[in-house]
């Protein structure tokens, strides 16, 4: 009874009612100024950079993620414990730290100051931001099942003749596809909702490099308030999205 | 030689898994490599198919060189212990996929598919998935999916290690009979020196990593090289020096000859099988093993003072080779 509604209540208070309070705050004055809020051309630019971010770094963070599983999982290589420590760094270590490292590093001056191309304020810095951050998803959620299907399978099908490549593409990838595809899930609402790390590499300037997240930001410093709660409602619309995917991913899990 | 292991060795960090180990397996004979658990017989297993590389030796299959060979090229069938079934796959895939991945023609896998369900009499599920099978039926799927790309060679890892035991001795005629037709090269792992003696031509006793003695069943039985071979393949006595097995002890109401004096402690009937416990006179305790009919000619109590005498006992020297059979 008391777990029951002492989480209820926890919950109540920490997740439902902010969450609800900026959807009322959106939605106070109708349908109308939410619109006129969200279909401002900086705040389409802004949703439109954030899924572009989201875009690239998605599937370069899967690709890294399953190699990376795998490497750990499948390879005594000396080191790999220490590749294992690593990939748990985003978590601990404050996105601003490393917005400000990227910014060390490809700042004028810095040891990649001078690639030829624009790396910071612009898009490339926001995408590698981004990646950093949310690099560990697809990992975490493949080492346990890699662990758990064990090898006995791939040996089986390496004893039938299959090159590693068709055990993987036949047998591995097949195992693991509802794992890389809750840690896909999971990459794409951090990337979603990425703020510190971007918010120093980015420059944020409206229009151009802006995210979703720096807009709710900028408008609320700006005292428009409609604005950022519609940026805001949008940013949450996108998090029931992703959320929604993972009750269809999960489900698909248990079905298989 | 099908299959020949030259001073293999391998170890694991310190453990030792196999040291100096040298086999040979004749073309078409049905081996079995006998051992307790870590004596190193899958590791062995596993060095021929090609799934653990040895520290030092060689390994040859059919007469070539097959050392550094990887898995995929040695022609080689494995029968995993837990059976490895793929189980996001059908069973008509599993069974499928050595052919599917060498892209043979669609209707050549069919036939052959469906002639191997109907050999290892799973026939109409196909449709099904592992998880939807016993554990007998999946063994047999795993040995049809190993034969489908026709190995010059079938290895089987405790095949029937997971079974019960009604199904673990069908499975074993059944696996006789099957050797029998398609006459492939087998060796398969066991830790049951009964199944060992009843299926295998010859059999492989390995303990602490090495072998201990090759022979044909009925010579490791009557002929063991030493100690351990001796208690591992049967029940075994030991009378001071001597190694006696139960059945090789008679027993007696009257003296005759040689025979001690001894008190039955206990009887256990097993079936067919009657084993007595008895001490002997200078204290020795002795297992005899005995017929029904035997037992009943004798009429035994607890209790009883009757007389034993041994009709055949081996006498090993210091270093474990045997000297000659003694008939008392």
């Amino acid at each position: 009874m008391i777990a029951r509604y002492g989480s209820l209540a926890y919950l109540t208070a920490i997740l439902v009612a902010p969450v609800s309070l900026i959807f009322w705050r959106a939605f106070e004055h109708g349908f109308h100024p939410f619109w006129a809020a969200i279909s401002n051309p900086n705040a389409v630019h802004a949703l439109k950079l954030t899924l572009e971010i989201t875009v690239v770094v998605v599937p370069l963070n899967t690709a890294f993620g399953i190699l990376c599983a795998v490497a750990i999982v499948r390879h005594r290589i000396p080191g790999m414990g220490l590749v294992n420590a690593f990939v748990d760094l985003p978590l601990a270590l404050s996105p601003v730290v490393v917005g400000l490292a990227l910014y060390l590093l490809y700042g004028r001056g810095g040891w990649f100051g001078d690639l030829g191309f624009q790396v910071l304020f612009a898009l490339p810095a926001m995408v590698l931001a981004t990646t950093f951050v949310s690099l560990p998803f697809v990992v975490r959620e493949v080492v346990p099942v890699l662990r758990e299907i064990g090898t006995q399978q791939e040996e089986a099908a390496a004893t039938l003749g299959a090159s590693s490549f068709t055990t993987f593409r036949r047998i591995t990838f097949p195992a693991i596809r509802w794992a890389v595809a809750y840690g896909v899930v999971l990459t794409s609402a951090r990337s979603l909702g990425e703020f510190g790390a971007v918010s120093i590499v980015s420059g944020g300037i409206a229009g151009r490099t802006q995210t979703l997240t720096q807009y709710v930001q900028a408008s609320y410093e700006n005292f428009d308030q409609t604005g950022a709660y519609a940026a805001s409602v949008l940013l949450a619309a996108l998090a029931v999205a992703t959320l929604f995917l993972m009750t269809v991913v999960k489900r698909g899990d248990r079905s298989s | 030689m099908a299959i020949e292991a030259r001073n293999v060795t391998k170890r694991f960090g310190d453990f030792v898994a196999l040291d100096d180990v040298s086999i040979a397996v004749e073309s078409g004979s049905l081996t079995a490599l006998l051992g307790p658990s870590g004596s190193g017989k899958s590791t062995l297993l596993r060095v021929i198919a090609g799934l653990e590389t040895p520290d030092s030796g060689e390994v040859f299959i059919s007469g070539h060189e097959a050392t550094a060979l990887a898995p995929q090229k040695r022609g080689v069938g494995f029968v995993f212990q837990h059976y490895a079934p793929f189980t996001h796959m059908t069973v008509w895939n599993n069974i499928a996929f050595g052919l599917t991945i060498r892209k043979r023609p669609k209707a050549e896998i069919g036939a052959r598919v469906d002639e191997l369900l109907e050999l290892v009499q799973l026939k109409g599920l196909g449709k099904r998935y592992p998880a939807q099978l016993s554990g007998g039926q999946r063994q047999r799927m795993a040995l049809a999916r190993a034969l489908a790309a026709e190995p010059e060679v079938l290895l089987l890892d405790e095949p029937f290690g997971a079974l019960d035991a009604r199904v673990r001795k069908e499975l074993r005629e059944w696996l006789l009979r099957l050797h029998d037709e398609m006459q492939v090269t087998t060796i398969f792992v066991t830790h049951d020196q009964e199944e060992a003696l009843e299926v295998a031509d010859a059999v492989v006793v390995m303990n602490n990593a090495r072998v201990e003695q090759v022979a044909p069943p009925r010579e490791l039985y009557d002929d063991p090289a030493n100690p351990f071979v001796m208690s591992f393949v049967g029940p075994v006595n030991r009378i001071g020096e001597a190694w006696v097995r139960p059945r090789d002890i008679e027993i007696t109401h009257e003296p005759t000859g040689p025979a001690r004096e001894a008190q039955v402690e206990r009887i256990v009937r097993l079936g067919f099988e009657v084993r007595v416990d008895l001490v002997r006179d200078d204290g020795e305790r002795v297992h005899v093993q005995l017929t029904r009919n035997e037992a009943e000619v004798l009429e035994l109590a607890p209790g009883d003072i009757v007389y034993v005498r041994t009709r055949r006992e081996r006498v090993f020297s210091a270093n474990g080779e045997p000297t000659r059979p003694v008939p008392a």
